[in-house]
Parts: structure tokens; C-alpha cells; sequence
């Protein structure tokens, strides 16, 4: 069973359908217990980064969380939820992340182009053995944010997007830690190929 | 590079589909859960629905509509049409849907879409304006009301003020093109695109595959928004994508 952290932020119900549909187990939960006993957990995310980690704080989930994934169960972080992650955001001042994974996150600089970057944009695999997306092809999937992550150990990498004429990070992951800056549930056939990979190692990691 | 958007847009009435639909494979050509997962194979970037119900209890069959819909599709979805408070957007949103729309209500009450923005974030807010060129002006004007009362407000200076306000994106119909299918509104378009920072819809004149090119580059627009060729199946979304990619458009 996946655990989806409800802290107030975001819309848990496309995530939690979409895990169904793909034949996984979902349950939306908000207190330690059903953290402990989840497979995996995946922490969603909409809105800003200083209200998340507030809320996060706020019922010391924060504090779970992190506990429990450098314990090495699985954790998922889309979109904020995977900003989160990071050690601080400049998002409307600075804001201390989970610091699970070392990096911050920053605003897209003004240019010639829109913010947030809205849209389906073509992933390319910066690390195409690695188990989240061995054997995928690369495509797009959809993406809203106007912050992005700039991770600082390159080994973390695993997917990026070209957009502001930067690589812009799409797809993060250390040990069993893992982090998604697009929606894989609304990215269509490519967005649901990946949650589904995310169950199948999250279930080989329950078997082992 | 990110892709250039085609969204379907779907009138929901009292929970059905308006606008007759002309497709063959679809058991039921009225139910909209069923039409949007349709689009959503045929490559439909996103769908918009715009809820045209009159009565409470047509607003309340549209939350059951979003939830199912967000069950079953896995593409973003967008809806629009008698939203009025923050509390209307969270219905909407928290039974599933990505973005809600708000047209008459932000022009009398700008405040929402700053309210809607702080409290959702502004990738949840898309503010629809529907304009009209006014030639004593030489400029656009919007309407309001489904485009039955005239405001006075100029659509590039809304557009302006709603993206400062915390729209996320701009739903932008032309009522001169809109089901004229001679093509979109491109000055229009692309005046306003350029002018805000954020992504804009185009919608109004879709009738051939050109048309969305058009828009697409000249019209500096980054989705395309049409309802009746789609439905009616005069134009198919994989026509309109292979038209663009040869065309060189970034398509998904």
C-alpha cells in the first residue's frame, strides 16, 4: 500500500485514482501510523513551499518523513512535493526544506519566456540504466512550477527537460528516495509508465 | 522544448454533453466522463469544461462529473462556468480537477483572482476573457455574461491586470472569430500574448488544421482551444498534431 501525504496541499485524488488504476494500493492518511505501515510514501504537493513545509511542521510529519525515508522505505516526492525534498527554496523568501537531498530550489530567471512553465515538455534521461526509467522511451510529460531544482550532486539526476534554455530537473533519485517535478498522473501513458515503475520497485523493496 | 497545446473544450449541461457529438464509437455521445477519456486517447493535451447548467442542482451533477472524470483520465483538466467564490473553486478543485476558469466573476470581482491564486496557487487560476474588437476604440473590449453585456474595460489592459492580480494562464476567446471557422483572432492573440508573462489559450475560429499553426507561431499562443470541428469530427487532434509537427510546431 502507498501512503499519500494529505497536509492540506494539492489535489490527492487524480494521484490516489491513478495509483488504483495501475492496480497499486492507495491510501491517503495524515498520521504516523499509516506512514509506518505503507510500502511506499508519496508526498504530493501544490501551492507554495514555505505553506507546505508549515503544514508539514505543523503536525510534525515533517519529522515522520524524514525518519522513515532514511530508514529506506521508498518515498515519492511530485511536483512542490519533490522541491520539498531539497534542502531550502527561495520560493517568497527562504524556506527550509526536508534536506533529504542536497539542493535548493530557485525561481525561473525573467526572460523571453513564460513562468511558470506550463506544459507537456520532453524529457530526456540523464541516467537511462537507472531502475526508475530503464527501458522507458523518453517523451513528455506535463509539468506546472515556476521554482526549479537545482540538485547539487549531479548523480542525483536522472531526467531533465530543456526549458528558459537550461536543463531544468525532472527527475531526482538517491537510494530510495525519489522525486518528480512533473504530474506523472496527468502525463499521460508516459506519466503513468513511470508511477508504475515506482510501484513495482517499491514492492521488490517490500519483498526483499 | 515544451510542446504547443490542443485542448478540446466540452459545454456540460445539467451533467451532459451540449453541442451534438458526432462519434460513432461512443456509447453514450452525451456523457461527458466518457467523451474526455476519448480525448484523452486521441492526444488531447488538456480538456476544458465549461459548465453552462443554470440551476444549483446542475452545478452540484458538475462536481460528480469533475470526480469521475478525474478517475479516468490522466491528462489535466480544466473547469469553467458559474464560478463565484473561493469556495465554488474548491469544490471544484478538490474533486479533481487541475485549474478552475473564472470569467464574469473575476471582471466584477478582480479580488478573486487573487484570493483563488493565494489560496490554490495560480496554476489553478485561469482567468477566461472574452473580447470583441470595438471599432470606434480601434481596440478589444470584453464581455461578460457569455458575451451578452459589454464592460468598457479593454481586453489587453485586463489581461494585464488579471496576470498581475495571480492569473496563471489566459483562456482567450475571440467573440469576432468564435464559429466563424475562417481562423483565430491572431492580432488579437498575439498582442495579449506578448504583453503578460503567462501561457495563453487561444479559442475562437478553429476550422482547419492551418489555422492552429497560425496561431501557434504567428499568433504567439502556446495552447489552442476548439470545440465544435473536434466534436463534430471535421478536424481529428492527431490531424491537427501531424499538421503541426510537419509544419515544425513542437507537439507532444
Amino acid at each position: 500500500m502507498i501512503a499519500i501525504v494529505d497536509y492540506g496541499m494539492g489535489n490527492l485524488h487524480s494521484v490516489s485514482k491513478a495509483i488504483e488504476r495501475l492496480g497499486g494500493e492507495a491510501a491517503v492518511t495524515s498520521d504516523r501510523v499509516g506512514l509506518s505501515q505503507a510500502s511506499a510514501i508519496l508526498l504530493p504537493g501544490v501551492g507554495a513551499f514555505g505553506d507546505a513545509m508549515a503544514a508539514l511542521r505543523e503536525t510534525g510529519l515533517d519529522q515522520v518523513i524524514v525518519e522513515l525515508a532514511r530508514s529506506g522505505k521508498p518515498l515519492l516526492g511530485i511536483c512542490l512535493g519533490m522541491q520539498l525534498l531539497f534542502e531550502e527554496s527561495e520560493e517568497h523568501g527562504a524556506h527550509k526544506g526536508l534536506g533529504l537531498l542536497p539542493g535548493k530550489v530557485v525561481r525561473f530567471q525573467e526572460g523571453t519566456y513564460k513562468v511558470p512553465h506550463m506544459g507537456w515538455n520532453r524529457c530526456s534521461w540523464k541516467q537511462p540504466n537507472h531502475e526508475l526509467v530503464a527501458g522507458i522511451q523518453e517523451g513528455h510529460v506535463y509539468f506546472v512550477h515556476s521554482y526549479h531544482v537545482l540538485p547539487s550532486n549531479q548523480d542525483d539526476l536522472v531526467a531533465v527537460c530543456e526549458y528558459a534554455n537550461q536543463d531544468v530537473t525532472a527527475i531526482v533519485a538517491r537510494d530510495s528516495i525519489y522525486g518528480m517535478q512533473f504530474h506523472p498522473e496527468k502525463s499521460g501513458e508516459l506519466g503513468l509508465m513511470l508511477l508504475q515503475r515506482f510501484i513495482e520497485v517499491t514492492s521488490a523493496v517490500k519483498k526483499a | 522544448m515544451l510542446a504547443k497545446r490542443i485542448i478540446p473544450c466540452l459545454d456540460v449541461k445539467d451533467g451532459r454533453v451540449v453541442k451534438g457529438v458526432n462519434f460513432v464509437q461512443l456509447k453514450d455521445a452525451g456523457d461527458p466522463v466518457e467523451l474526455a477519456a476519448l480525448y484523452d486517447q486521441e492526444g488531447a493535451d488538456e480538456l476544458v469544461f465549461l459548465d453552462i447548467s443554470a440551476s444549483v442542482e446542475g452545478r452540484e451533477t458538475m462536481v460528480d462529473v469533475v470526480r469521475e472524470t478525474a478517475g479516468s483520465i490522466s491528462i489535466p483538466f480544466t473547469v469553467g462556468g458559474g464560478i463565484k467564490s473561493v469556495e465554488d473553486m474548491q469544490r471544484i478543485l478538490r474533486a479533481g480537477a487541475d485549474k478552475i476558469g473564472i470569467n464574469t466573476a473575476a471582471v466584477l470581482d478582480p479580488g478573486l483572482i487573487t484570493e483563488g491564486a493565494t489560496r490554490f496557487g495560480s496554476q489553478c487560476v485561469v482567468v477566461a476573457i472574452d473580447a470583441r474588437y470595438n471599432p470606434e476604440w480601434q481596440d478589444w473590449e470584453v464581455y461578460t455574461h457569455g458575451g451578452r453585456k459589454s464592460t468598457g474595460i479593454r481586453a489587453v489592459e485586463w489581461a494585464e491586470e488579471a496576470v498581475r492580480l495571480g492569473a496563471g494562464e489566459l483562456l482567450l476567446t475571440s467573440m469576432d472569430a468564435d464559429g466563424t471557422k475562417d481562423g483565430f483572432d491572431l492580432p488579437l492573440t498575439s498582442v495579449i500574448s506578448r504583453k503578460v508573462s503567462v501561457p495563453v489559450i487561444a479559442s475562437g475560429g478553429a476550422g482547419q488544421v492551418d489555422h492552429f499553426e497560425q496561431v501557434l507561431t504567428e499568433g504567439c499562443a502556446d495552447a489552442a482551444l476548439a470545440a465544435s470541428i473536434f466534436h463534430y469530427k471535421e478536424i481529428s487532434i492527431a490531424e491537427v498534431k501531424e499538421g503541426l509537427r510537419e509544419k515544425g510546431v513542437p507537439v507532444r
